[in-house]
């Protein structure tokens, strides 16, 4: 009747996951309970869950990275503080059964519910304004994108307290992820989940490339595009190209631990290293997927606030769009101790350095960017100075990592940790973290406490260091990654140190909070009135704070680069323009539901209730249908109604600059 | 009260100070292990690589961090001494350098890495005066198990070795894949079932060097660690010798031995079962590699 | 790059695209470039369990191979039913631009027809196999065998179903604008599927057949 679930699924005897689990129920249901009795429901249903706009729906990716950053966090200060004590006859406080689900669900959660969310609702929210233009191309598509990633999440931290989750680290390799090696539900958990989310990836890809290849204002052509909309179209393409590659990969992993199938077992003629390449075959692309937009904000933010337009535009997108082909073509260099041999080995290597020159091309063009500028130091700005300071370091280390001998020295080991780390965090998150800073008052119309934003910005920075340079040192004397012990006692002042450095990054992760409670209480002393408040470039600055949702009553004409900021040279402002009537897109559920019954397979899948998973297929097809069958999903905004939208936010073009 | 803090920070300093000192003085210890402290031939080049890299990408990347600083320090708002060049977004001369620079140093250190790769190839022998010593390397629940074929003697998580002559690696799995590996010796090579892969190293003096298993293999991993042993050839021939002595490693005891069992005791055996490798590679000997038998009684482990 | 250059590289793009500069492109448009980029993310797919298929074809784990188990001539009836499905779809989609009721519903029956005898050709070869032994747990081979062709099939059938539900909008509906655009992508699919199958027959049956 219930497949394999049992009531000793439920951690009873580990206090850790109980505790935590219950903890978070608790405040959960106390949320759910403030929410209801405050009568907020009706509004959050109308105004964000059932939202196809695509501010909302960027907002609320966004909202979901910030919250996983914290669970994916707790893990990283979980592993730092078990490896700083467990040496020698100490075996610390996390046996190996737990450790190795921590370290495998920090990493699933930190690459597939924070950094891809994170970049992927700041494309949402931005590149639409900054296209000149409505709404993404399948808004309903985008609800349902964005619902999807949010049962891949639910599923994840369901495993906390129903079952387990993986013990494989983050990418499951075969056998060990196979049912001989790992016969309970963890894999199971961790394949249902990312297949499901990984879906809804997918369709976001799609819809953001259809946008920007099909929909921009009238004279933007692609050599007008902000370079950020180049960015999130090379990423957008890479999803689309390689989530497929994951998506068929883990069914194959599904069949063989579901229906006996030999794709990556031991026996029967299967191949595991079939499945390392490619699941690495997406895996690259997929660490592309997330720096490429993080190479777009930074080409913003260093503009903005140089006060000059980004230095070498038509070599800033010629390296992106190589760095895009080029994601392809270096995959083995995350196995070259599988033993392919001296050629192949040495093929991929070459190819791994070369794409180090376009990315090393971009840091020079900002260099550039900031020379002859007059650089304001704001939140965003430090973010990025510290991005190129850490990044080039981290890209130094990858480099090395491609030569193959050093790589056969390196390879797992905690070097190996330290430079995806380093590139990771000194690359996306500080990209998210500048262009959360940067955006934020343009999605909620007051711009983030300023020194908050940098006391956190330089105990993240110091934190960083502290954490991961250890982990270089420790790498370099022969530890190796994933140990829940060790024996060597020369380690453990390095891992102490990396775990101070937790401590200073958690520190500025609570600045974070504070600054996002502070600026709310404060927000009347730094109302964005006029729009634009950091004299920006692009197009989305010429909307009022917060954009109304049709974003544009008339879509901008664009003549160059830099549309707005030529609006603004240009200076007068315009005759009263004509309002037409604008067709805009109603709300739907259908995300919502279909994401409910998608959890309900997923979890029915993992513990074998084939019934409840039949009900969730039908389910989610009936959504399908009635969302077919629906004829009122648009509704027309008059010509009247735009105008007074229009007017109420008063003339901003001569406020600006 | 001044006094009194004084006092206090005086005597808690020399504590702090000797805490600190032996902190240092482990940490500098780590230099003298690892990929930086090479044993054998194969580590000393592959350490070479790995400086002469660094050396040569650290010349472009320290300038540009400089640079960053600077221009950011520079250029800031606030300094009207700073050349203004408010529209200054191209120049043609500035795009070729600063794609002549990044692609001329990939280029030499793609060099690097295509001759390196060849050069360092595991599966090539190390030309050497004597042969190569053959040693068979399998990986087994969460221990390592090494057949020395031309000796007809076997060992557990001790792997000894003569100094000075090459060891010839062939390594499979009775289990998941892990990855055999000896920081201080050189390249690690990954360990999976029904194939072998090649691995050739050699140590130049006798030493105590740690080995370990680079790729995640379950709940006992940590504790897959191992030492290599080198000794000078007369001492070698003594091991074996009294390696001899020992049970056989008959497929009875490889059976038990396949069992899933942490933190295991240096064992040696006498005998070994006729083609045992092959057998593991071929997935036809016991405890074949599909499932994890049921685990061997160990120890009990830390707090649950 | 010189002004000129750009100005030029942007009119050859511009003539390519065919947008840029009058703004958004029509919703007919966006739809079915949407679906098409929908269509290569699904090529993506099938390349992946190609892949897997080239790698574990010989890996048969001491059971057939596939010159042992395939009958040509049900392949080439497949074949035969899949491409000709594909044709009455054409003649359907004829209809649909002509807004024709009739010719639709006869397209779509004869679509759908061709569809499931291919299906129910492909599911006989499925059982038989599977009753004799040599179902897909038997080897790596057969895995990635019924996977690949699986894959296809199941596509297949999602088309199937999804046709279905359109002949229930056009019932209902009418050739609305949004049911036309979905038949379009229906099409679209439907073709799409062919050409898969074109490369299955050919790189499963025939060359795995010698």
């Amino acid at each position: 009747m219930f497949g394999k679930l049992t009531w000793s699924a439920i951690p009873w005897s580990q206090p850790v996951p109980l505790i935590t689990g219950v903890a978070v129920f608790a405040i959960v249901l106390g949320v759910l309970a403030l929410v209801i009795v405050k009568g907020w429901w009706p509004y959050l249903w109308r105004e964000w869950i059932t939202s196809v706009d695509h501010k909302r729906i960027g907002v609320m990716y966004v909202i979901l990275g910030l919250v996983m950053l914290l669970r994916g966090f707790s893990d990283a200060i979980m592993m730092r503080s078990q490896q700083a004590i467990a040496v020698g006859t100490a075996h610390g406080w996390m046996p190996p059964e737990h450790y190795d689900q921590v370290f495998s669900a920090h990493g699933t959660i930190m690459i597939f519910f924070v950094a891809m969310p994170f970049v992927i609702g700041l494309i949402n929210f931005v590149m639409p304004l900054q296209l000149g233009i409505r709404d993404v191309a399948f808004p309903v598509l985008n609800s349902i994108s964005f619902w999807l990633t949010c049962a891949g999440v639910l599923l994840v931290n369901i495993s906390l307290v129903v079952g387990e989750f993986a013990r494989t680290g983050w990418l499951a390799y075969p056998p060990l992820s196979e049912l001989a090696y790992s016969p309970g539900v963890g894999v199971d958990y961790y394949l249902w989940s990312l297949q499901i989310s990984g879906l809804g990836t997918l369709m976001t890809g799609v819809n953001f490339v259809t946008t920007i290849l099909k929909m921009r204002a009238p004279g933007m052509r692609y050599t007008r595009m902000p370079v950020f909309c180049w960015t999130a179209l090379a990423s957008s393409l890479l999803i689309v190209a390689a989530f497929p590659i994951l998506t068929a990969t883990f069914a194959m992993l599904l069949l063989d631990r579901y229906l006996g199938m030999h794709f990556f077992t031991n026996t029967g003629g299967g191949n595991a290293m079939m499945y390392i390449n490619l699941i690495w075959a997406w895996g690259h692309p997929e660490v592309y997927i997330l720096i490429l937009p993080a190479f777009g904000i930074f080409s913003e933010v260093i503009a903005t606030f140089s006060g000059k337009p980004l230095f070498g535009y038509r070599s800033m997108v010629t390296a992106t769009m190589a760095i895009c082909i080029l994601s392809f073509l270096v995959w083995l260099h995350h196995f070259f101790t599988m033993g392919a041999g001296a050629d192949v080995n040495g093929f991929f290597g070459v190819m791994t350095m070369i794409i180090a020159v376009p990315t090393g091309v971009k840091v020079f063009n900002w260099l550039f960017t900031i020379y002859g500028g007059r650089l304001v130091f704001s939140t965003p700005i430090l973010w990025s100075l510290g991005f190129m300071v850490t990044f080039v370091i981290g890209g130094m280390t990858g480099v090395l990592l491609a030569v193959p001998p050093a790589d056969f020295v390196l390879h797992n080991s905690l070097f190996l940790i330290a430079h995806f780390h380093n590139v990771i965090i000194g690359g996306v998150v500080f990209g998210v973290m500048a262009g959360y800073n940067y955006w934020f008052p343009k999605a909620f119309g007051f711009t983030l406490d300023e020194r908050l934003g940098k006391a956190s910005f330089w105990c993240w920075l110091i934190g960083f260091y502290l954490a991961f340079m250890p982990l270089y040192v420790l790498g370099l004397m022969g530890m190796t990654r994933r140990m829940q012990h060790y024996s060597n006692p020369a380690w453990q002042p390095w891992l102490i140190v990396a775990a101070a450095g937790a401590a200073l990054i958690l520190v500025g992760v609570v600045l974070q909070i504070a600054q996002l409670i502070v600026s709310i209480r404060t927000r009347q002393a730094r109302r964005d009135l006029t729009g634009d408040p950091w004299n920006g470039r692009t197009l989305e600055w010429s909307t009022p704070s917060p954009p109304p949702a049709y974003n544009f009553a008339v879509l901008p004409k664009v003549e160059g680069i830099d549309a707005w900021w030529a609006m603004k040279q240009a200076g007068a402002p315009r005759a009263a323009p004509t309002y037409e009537p604008i067709e805009a897109p109603r709300n739907s559920a259908a995300g919502f539901i279909a994401a409910f019954f998608a959890v309900m397979i997923g979890f029915a899948l993992i513990w074998h209730i084939w019934w409840l998973a039949l009900v969730g297929i039908l389910g989610a097809f009936v959504t399908v249908l009635t969302s077919a069958w629906r004829l009122d999903d648009e509704e027309e905004i008059p010509a009247a109604e735009v105008a007074r939208l229009e007017a109420s936010h008063g003339p901003r073009l001569e406020q600006g600059a | 009260m001044r006094e009194r803090l004084s006092q206090g920070s005086r005597e808690a300093s020399r504590p702090t100070r000797l805490a600190l000192a032996g902190a240092l003085a482990l940490s500098l210890a780590g230099c003298s292990q690892g990929v930086l402290a090479p044993a054998g031939p194969i580590s000393d080049a592959e350490r070479t690589i790995l400086l002469d890299s660094v050396a040569i990408m650290l010349a472009i990347v320290i300038p540009v961090i400089v640079a960053t600083l600077a221009f950011a320090w520079w250029f800031r708002s606030s300094n009207d001494r700073a050349t203004h060049l408010p529209s200054w977004s191209y120049s043609g001369r500035l795009e070729f350098i600063v794609w002549s620079i990044p692609a001329m140093v990939v280029l030499f250190l793609a060099g690097i890495g295509w001759v390196g790769s060849h050069d360092l190839d595991p599966a090539q022998r190390i030309g050497g005066k004597p042969p190569a010593l053959e040693v068979q390397v399998v990986a087994l629940d969460w221990k390592w198990l090494f057949i020395y074929p031309g000796q007809g003697v076997a060992s557990v998580n001790q792997l000894v070795l003569p100094a000075g002559q090459p060891v010839a690696f062939r390594l499979t799995s009775a289990s998941v894949m892990n990855s055999f590996f000896i920081p201080r010796l050189g390249s690690q090579i990954y360990a999976m079932a029904g194939m072998a892969t090649r691995l050739n190293l050699e140590a130049d003096k006798p030493g105590v060097y740690p080995g370990l298993s680079a790729q995640f293999s379950g709940d006992g991993f940590s504790g897959m660690n191992f030492n290599a042993r080198v000794v000078t050839p007369a001492q070698f021939a003594a091991w074996v010798g009294a390696a001899r002595t020992g049970p056989p490693l008959d497929l009875a005891a490889y059976e038990r031995l396949v069992r899933p069992s942490e933190n295991v005791p240096p064992l040696a055996w006498g005998a070994v079962a006729p083609d045992l490798f092959t057998h593991i590679v071929d997935m036809t000997a016991p405890g074949v590699a599909q499932k994890r038998p049921p685990p061997a009684p160990t120890a009990p482990r830390g707090p649950a | 790059m010189t002004d000129a250059t750009a100005d030029m590289f942007d009119e050859g793009v511009l003539a390519l695209e065919g947008g840029g500069d009058e703004g958004p492109a029509p919703r007919d448009i966006i739809v079915s470039y949407g679906f098409w980029i929908f269509i290569l993310s699904d090529m993506v797919l099938f390349s992946a369990l190609f892949a897997s298929y080239a790698v574990l074809a010989g890996r048969t784990a001491g059971g057939p191979s596939g010159a042992q188990l395939f009958d040509l001539r049900r392949v080439f009836a497949e074949t035969a039913c899949l491409l000709l499905s594909s044709f009455c779809c054409g003649l359907m989609s004829l209809s649909i631009e002509a807004r024709r009721v009739r010719g639709t519903y006869i397209g779509a029956a004869l679509t759908f027809a061709l569809g499931a005898a291919f299906l129910a050709l492909e599911l006989s070869e499925f059982v038989g196999m599977v009753a004799a032994g040599d179902g897909p747990s038997r080897s790596a081979f057969l895995s990635a065998f019924f996977t690949l062709v699986g894959t296809h099939g199941a596509h297949v059938t999602c088309g199937l179903i999804w046709l279905t539900v359109m002949m229930a909008q056009v019932a209902t509906l009418g050739f609305r604008d949004k049911v036309v655009r979905r038949l379009r992508c229906f099409a679209l699919f439907w073709h799409a599927l062919d050409i898969v199958w074109v490369a299955l027959f050919t790189v499963v049956y025939l060359i795995g057949a010698r």
